[in-house]
């Protein structure tokens, strides 16, 4: 039996941090050079993570599997991030963006760490432009800032449609400047493959070298992942093609509770699949949905061009379904929306799987000029993929794999169920419940990355720790399993590339555990999903040599860990018995076909144990307590 | 849409290389070029024959990852990320060719993947603000005009490809470098590291064996994110500036914490 304590300290909710931090380990500035952490991963959270201890005198290692720390898929957020600041004197503050966000994760994530971000939002936007980055000003030279989906205010501050790269490279230059201070070490093209437990704690990493295959031991007294997240279990996300559940999954198989799987974000504006060769699918922006109105045509089978469309014959099912929201209805619920108009026969394009999304009021409104000011580069880049110009006719867009608020189970550490592993930003369960708010993953990430792990590994690196060391024969264990495993890929020699295997179990996914479930699907997709399995096992095609840079290889390694984690999605899904935010059970909806939740059986996380491949996983709960705001139905009406 | 595409192939960094033809069929119009490099290598696994190594990540423009010359263009001849090409901007039964960015300071690492480590190097030596992690100054309390935002973003949002190098005939990386100059230099809080930023990072330029700039301009004629040439010029005028402010002590504090 695990008891999952999630370390919540005592006292009122806006005092728990401050209460933490004054009371937590500290390691002497001279003890730090002889203390090290192992970092996996360099986007928002892993690059800020790293060179926070880096600057506070920890010897770091810093990993990623990309060329450069720069390329991390962080770089590819959008719209904006979220901060506490009342820059508007709109009565913005802590406690808004605490309920916004317990609200908008439909009251599935835990209050004190919710209210701890909140907290530490505005240091976020503080941070980052002393580093630098170059946020939208206002004319006197101000911060400026717009909204986003699920709030009333305008807190998401942004740097055009690129602020996840200008976060990002501010964060990956702090990482730099302590690759040249000497504190951190950055290993390019070097991706986990395991995690290495020593007396039960966790003391290391086995690594592959991508470019010559070699697989590598590397030691520490902490290690913390970073990996992101898993949405591209999906095959079609949003996510990079490198973008991967590998170090979380390991980590799981070794003991590591994995928290809220079936908890997955459909975003509800990317531009629709057009066919079968696609490898993955483009956002547009939440930022969009500010000045664009979602619609489709009230006639089924509609040929006319939409410009010929009258008002009257037009359906804005988000403004008719939510009028205080209307547009900026959050994500979960837009998502869902676009889906039921399209499963009734009104979707648009070529497959019929999209929706409007339409600018000619805006244009009317505001003018042209001001329209390309704030969306300029969204509008080029559709018009890059689509052909179709945006400012002349509506956008087509259709709900994507995007972010998932499951992961790694932490406690109020930020520390996984073995000791010693911590996990941030998306790869742990954290902070954003059944749904995430637009603009919150930039904001968990980097308040992880920079505020919250390098006093909460410092408080881990000040206890009792042997040294660390890569001659232990754990680690000889490890690599063996490791080593096994990839050469058990290579002697399929099948002749199907991993690709046609994920393509295949991500259509598996999308239609039985994506935005609508329901009991039977799942039981048919865990099935599906081990059908699939055995048949990647035994036809999957990777070049052979292990020792060498190597992409099948790379590619199979990471499709056999989606593999399984697919299989926990459904497991957690079907248990599941309620629809809250991202998670839609067909069985549990109000008479309008709203989410239904049951709070007396489900307002808990639950954590998973693997039992091997075998053996079906063991569920942990934890249950949440609310003491600080009311527990309500989530209404946008 | 059928295609000839004749690729380079090259085992590592040691091993010399080739152009190896292949041809592909019924490929769809609105596939993207590396989704038929996708395909093309699904056909290798299924004639159990190496795959072509190409990196891409994001799809999406952002990441910068891409590193394919095609048709003598590096990022393809479009002025946009390789992956954002699409088959429908080629003729059909079009022969293509497909190859590694080129420079010294870009070994190849294998096929049509290579080794851009150079320029992270060359931000180790200047490109940030030298600031840790901990409270700050509300940004409010440092107005920044939206006009020198906007340079300094324009400047910012340099993805680090690398298609600037591989574009110019001297092998030169001071668009890349320019760049960041530029984003830095122009903002109040990167004026207390002015002078040193830009003659470090120019001498690291140097030591990875990059070339000088002769205002041929391939660089900007390629770049994705439109990068203009202009923070070349600014990058000449702030490493003149650094040099001519330089103090023996001025350059110790960029390598301490």
């Amino acid at each position: 039996m695990i008891e999952l304590d999630a370390k919540i300290p005592d006292g009122p909710i806006d005092s728990k941090w401050r209460t933490w931090l004054d009371s937590h380990g500290l390691v002497g500035p001279r003890n730090r050079p002889s203390r090290s952490v192992i970092v996996i991963g360099t986007g928002l959270a892993g690059a800020s993570c790293a060179a926070s201890l880096g600057a506070q005198g920890f010897k770091v290692k810093s990993f990623c599997f990309q060329d450069t720390p720069r390329r991390a898929h962080s770089i590819a957020a959008q719209g904006g991030i979220n901060a506490a600041k009342d820059y508007a004197n709109e009565g913005d503050s802590i406690q808004r963006l605490f309920y916004d966000t317990i609200k908008g994760g439909d009251f599935r994530s835990r209050e004190a760490n919710v209210w701890r971000l909140a907290e530490l939002s505005a240091n976020i936007i503080d941070q980052a432009v002393a580093q630098g980055v170059p946020f939208n000003r206002e004319y006197g030279g101000s911060l400026a800032t717009r909204s986003f989906g699920g709030v009333l205010v305008q807190r998401t501050f942004y740097a055009r449609g690129q602020t996840g790269q200008q976060l990002l490279l501010g964060a990956y230059s702090a990482l730099e400047r302590q690759v040249k201070v000497g504190n951190v070490e950055v290993f390019s093209r070097h991706e986990m493959l395991d995690v290495v437990m020593v007396d039960g704690q966790a003391r290391g990493v086995i690594i592959r070298n991508l470019e010559t295959g070699a697989i590598e031991r590397f030691a520490a007294d902490a290690v913390v992942l970073a990996s992101g997240g898993y949405t591209n279990v999906y095959y079609l996300s949003t996510n990079a093609m490198g973008s991967n559940v590998t170090a979380t999954w390991r980590a799981h198989k070794r003991g590591a509770l994995f928290a809220n799987p079936c908890y997955t974000q459909i975003h509800p504006t990317c531009i629709p699949q057009s066919g079968d060769y696609q490898s993955k699918l483009t956002l547009m922006s939440e930022s969009l949905r500010n000045d664009g109105r979602v619609w489709v045509p009230r006639k089924p089978n509609e040929d006319r061009p939409p410009s010929e469309i009258p008002d009257a014959e037009r359906f804005y099912f988000l403004e008719e379904r939510y009028p205080s929201f209307g547009n900026l209805a959050p994500r979960d619920i837009a998502s869902r929306a676009a889906k039921h108009v399209c499963d009734d026969g009104l979707g648009v394009g070529g497959t019929g799987r999209g929706v409007y999304l339409d600018f000619r009021d805006a244009i009317a409104e505001q003018g042209r000029d001001a329209i390309a000011g704030k969306y300029g580069n969204l509008f080029d880049m559709y018009e890059r993929i689509t052909g179709d110009h945006p400012y002349e006719t509506p956008m087509m867009i259709y709900p994507a794999p995007h972010y998932a608020m499951g992961g790694l189970w932490v406690d109020y550490e930020l520390q996984t169920t073995l000791e010693g592993l911590f996990a941030i930003g998306e790869a742990n369960f954290s902070d954003h419940g059944a749904n995430r708010l637009g603009a919150s993953a930039l904001m968990q990430a980097l308040a992880d990355g920079y505020f919250i792990a390098p006093h909460t590994v410092t408080n881990y690196l000040a206890g009792d720790l042997e040294p660390a060391s890569t001659e232990d024969s754990a680690f000889d264990r490890i690599q063996d399993d490791v080593e096994e495993h990839l050469q058990r890929l290579i002697d399929v020699d099948g002749t199907t590339v991993a690709q046609e295997f994920h393509r295949e179990m991500g259509l598996v996914m999308l239609d039985k555990c994506g935005m609508s479930r329901d009991a039977d699907g799942l039981r048919e997709a865990i099935a599906e999903l081990r059908r699939i399995r055995a048949d990647f096992w035994s036809d999957v095609r990777v070049d052979p040599g292990v020792a060498e840079l190597n992409q099948s290889l790379e590619y199979a390694n990471r499709v056999s860990d989606f593999l399984e984690l697919g299989e926990l999605m459904c497991f957690d899904a079907l248990r599941r018995e309620e629809s809250c935010g991202g998670h839609f059970r067909e069985e549990h909806q109000t008479d309008d076909g709203e989410a239904l939740r049951d709070d007396d059986d489900f307002a808990k996380v639950t954590a998973w144990d693997y039992r091997g491949e075998e053996d079906e996983p063991v569920p942990y709960d934890e249950g949440l307590a609310f003491e600080n705001v009311q527990l309500a139905t989530r209404s946008y009406k | 849409m059928n295609f000839t595409l004749e690729i380079w192939r090259q085992f590592d960094r040691e091993a010399g290389g080739e152009f190896e033809t292949h041809k592909v069929t019924g490929i769809d119009p609105e596939s993207s070029f590396l989704e038929m490099l996708d395909l093309l290598n699904a056909k290798l696994g299924r004639e159990r024959k190496r795959q072509v190594a190409f990196e891409s990540d994001c799809r999406e423009g952002i990441c910068g990852t891409c590193s394919l010359v095609i048709d003598g263009y590096p990022q393809g001849p479009k002025q946009v990320t390789a992956c954002q090409i699409y088959m429908r901007d080629f003729v059909d039964g079009a022969t293509i060719k497909v190859e590694p960015f080129r420079n010294n300071s870009f070994p190849v690492v294998r096929d049509l993947v290579v080794d851009r480590s150079a320029l992270d190097r060359v931000i180790q030596a200047g490109g940030y603000i030298s600031t840790t992690t901990g409270p700050q100054p509300d940004p409010n309390s440092m107005p920044i005009s939206p006009a020198v935002q906007k340079e300094a973003f324009d400047a910012a949002i340099c993805i680090g490809c690398g298609a600037c190098v591989a574009a110019c005939p001297n092998g030169s990386a001071m668009l890349f470098t320019g760049a960041k100059v530029k984003h830095l230099n122009l903002l109040p809080q990167g004026q207390p590291e002015r002078e040193t930023r830009a003659v470090n990072m120019v001498e690291q330029m140097d030591a990875e064996g990059f070339g000088g700039c002769t205002n041929y301009g391939e660089c900007a004629r390629v770049c994705p994110q439109e990068i203009s040439l202009d923070v070349i010029g600014m990058l000449n005028r702030e490493y003149r500036r650094g040099q001519l402010a330089e103090k023996p002590a001025d350059r110790a504090p960029m390598t301490t914490q």
